[in-house]
């Protein structure tokens, strides 16, 4: 059972100590770092985040872990990104200043409007539990880690910033939140990243993580 | 969007305690008991408080906050007593997932921003202990209602916001502990006028006040205490341990406080849920769990 080996990426810009628990809890061998060849070697890879998009990528380029989180995408082995380390994986951001992004998913980084649609103000960050629904549900749902998890079930949020992906089918899921439907989670090829944060997100995030991690034992059992 | 019901764990050292105003503080159990429990019932979000915040209880504090982190998967809110971006950091380190500062933001607004750019502003939450005044308006307050700071609360809450803020903690020192209701206008008068989630915390007793606290008050969260322990205590005395330290009589007596309605997570949510709020699982209205 305990073959696998999971990399929680550290570039100093989260708690990675409950993404750490949350693999524990799943009776997962886990492991944080910063070093190359522990990510390369890893059987998958985690990347956490909280915080500021254009620190965030400053604090990559600092450790040089850019081109090792390239290169353990292009392995083919799962790679899952949570809230700020999914928006990571976009071409660019608006926070604070632009700045570019891993590009791994065409698209951008926006904030959520001060003011609604319909004029009502909005309040930032979203913070709390919202509901996900599956925007291919056929193709998407069912393959994804989210397999076990009910369709518009609640997952926990906080964040100021979402994604917009140029690629609709890159989007799994979608949110609402003050009347803007947005991006929540992101399927493509190895990649599978979410919003909200599946460590955070009580039971229901708890099976996320085990079919996500099941998956990976079912991808070392073949190769 | 769902409002958050969220259990409030006032700790002293080792001890889950609960007091009326923020003083003259009970023992009520160890708080890892009492969260695994509300994490269990549904509870949206935890916060824990270190209502004494003595500089050697701080080990203590820690290793409830990294025992806590292991075995519940929501977001866990730390606060009482972080004076410093270090001590900040200690805690998150621990496995809190937000802080909670009061004292130190007042002293040093500043720190706000110091603490939002570095650890995002989502985990920054001010909380402000405010007590309505003779005249009506209300001022903030630091050590449990106790130092008066001379700085009027919406004034506070709104430069709190600019300053990166994530959220706002409002207790109503005035309402704390009596089961008299949150106080409403209050409540309001901030939530409207910031543009940050506004948690309102102080006085429920019953049901109803946590509807009002949302329908009227605008809350976008409420943290809640009494109404949630004093039940738990009274269905499940051999739940509950603690330390020999601290007012235990109250315990031994196994007294309730008669003004509060006991109400357990499922019973709120479904209250809360049948008068038109969103909340997640509310248990039996055909949105909860299983298919």
């Amino acid at each position: 059972m305990n073959d696998i080996r999971v990399a929680i990426i550290d570039y100093q810009m989260s708690n990675l100590y409950s993404v750490k628990n949350a693999c524990d809890h799943n009776e997962i061998i886990s492991f944080i770092t910063s070093d190359r060849k522990e990510i390369m070697d890893a059987d998958a890879v985690i990347l956490p985040g909280v915080g500021a998009f254009a620190e965030a990528m400053n604090n990559l380029k600092k450790l040089d872990l850019i081109s090792p989180i390239r290169d353990f995408i292009t392995t083919g082995r799962p790679f899952m990104g949570t809230c700020l380390g999914m928006q990571l994986l976009l071409s660019e951001s608006e926070e604070f200043q632009y700045a570019r992004g891993l590009g791994l998913i065409k698209g951008k980084v926006t904030r959520f409007p001060k003011i609604s649609s319909r004029g009502e103000r909005i309040k930032v960050p979203h913070i709390g539990w919202n509901s996900i629904h599956g925007v291919m549900r056929r193709r998407g749902w069912d393959k994804s880690a989210l397999r076990s998890v009910r369709e518009s079930e609640y997952m926990y949020f906080v964040h100021s910033y979402y994604v917009v992906p140029e690629n609709e089918s890159d989007i799994l899921t979608t949110t609402t939140y003050s009347g803007i439907e947005f991006c929540s989670s992101i399927a493509r090829e190895n990649i599978f990243a979410t919003q909200f944060h599946p460590e955070k997100s009580s039971r229901e995030g708890m099976k996320i993580y085990r079919e996500w991690l099941s998956d990976i034992r079912d991808k070392k059992r073949r190769t | 969007m769902p409002v958050r019901i969220i259990p409030r764990l006032d700790i002293k050292g080792p001890n889950l305690v609960k007091g009326i105003h923020l003083e003259g503080l009970r023992v009520l159990g160890k708080p890892e008991d009492f969260a695994r429990y509300y994490y269990e019932a549904g509870a949206d979000e935890l916060i824990y408080m270190d209502v004494v915040a003595s500089l050697y209880g701080r080990n203590s504090l820690e290793e409830i906050i990294t025992r806590t982190a292991k075995e519940i998967f929501s977001p866990l809110t730390v606060g009482g007593g972080l004076r410093t971006i270090d001590d900040i950091k200690n805690v998150l380190r621990a496995g809190a997932d937000k802080v909670a500062i009061n004292t130190a933001a007042i002293k040093n607004p500043a720190m706000i921003r110091e603490a939002s750019m570095k650890f995002g502003s989502s985990t920054i939450v001010v909380a402000i202990e405010a007590i309505r005044q003779a005249d009506g308006s209300y001022m903030a307050y630091t050590d449990n209602g106790r130092d008066h700071t001379g700085v009027e609360v919406l004034g506070w809450a709104k430069k709190a916001e600019e300053l990166g803020a994530g959220e706002i903690m409002l207790t109503s020192v005035d309402r704390d502990g009596t089961g008299l209701g949150f106080d409403v206008e209050l409540t309001k008068m901030v939530s409207r006028e910031v543009s940050i989630p506004v948690i309102a915390h102080g006085g429920a007793g019953e049901l109803e006040h946590i509807y009002k606290a949302i329908d009227e008050g605008g809350a976008d969260a409420v943290a809640i205490s009494s109404i949630l322990h004093y039940g738990l205590i009274a269905h499940h005395k051999n739940l509950v341990g603690y330390d020999a330290e601290g007012n235990i009589e109250f315990l031994k007596s196994g007294k309730g406080n008669s003004r509060i309605k006991s109400a357990g997570l499922d019973e709120i949510k479904r209250y809360i849920f049948s008068k038109g709020v969103e909340c997640r699982h509310p248990i039996g209205t055909g949105v909860a769990d299983g298919e």
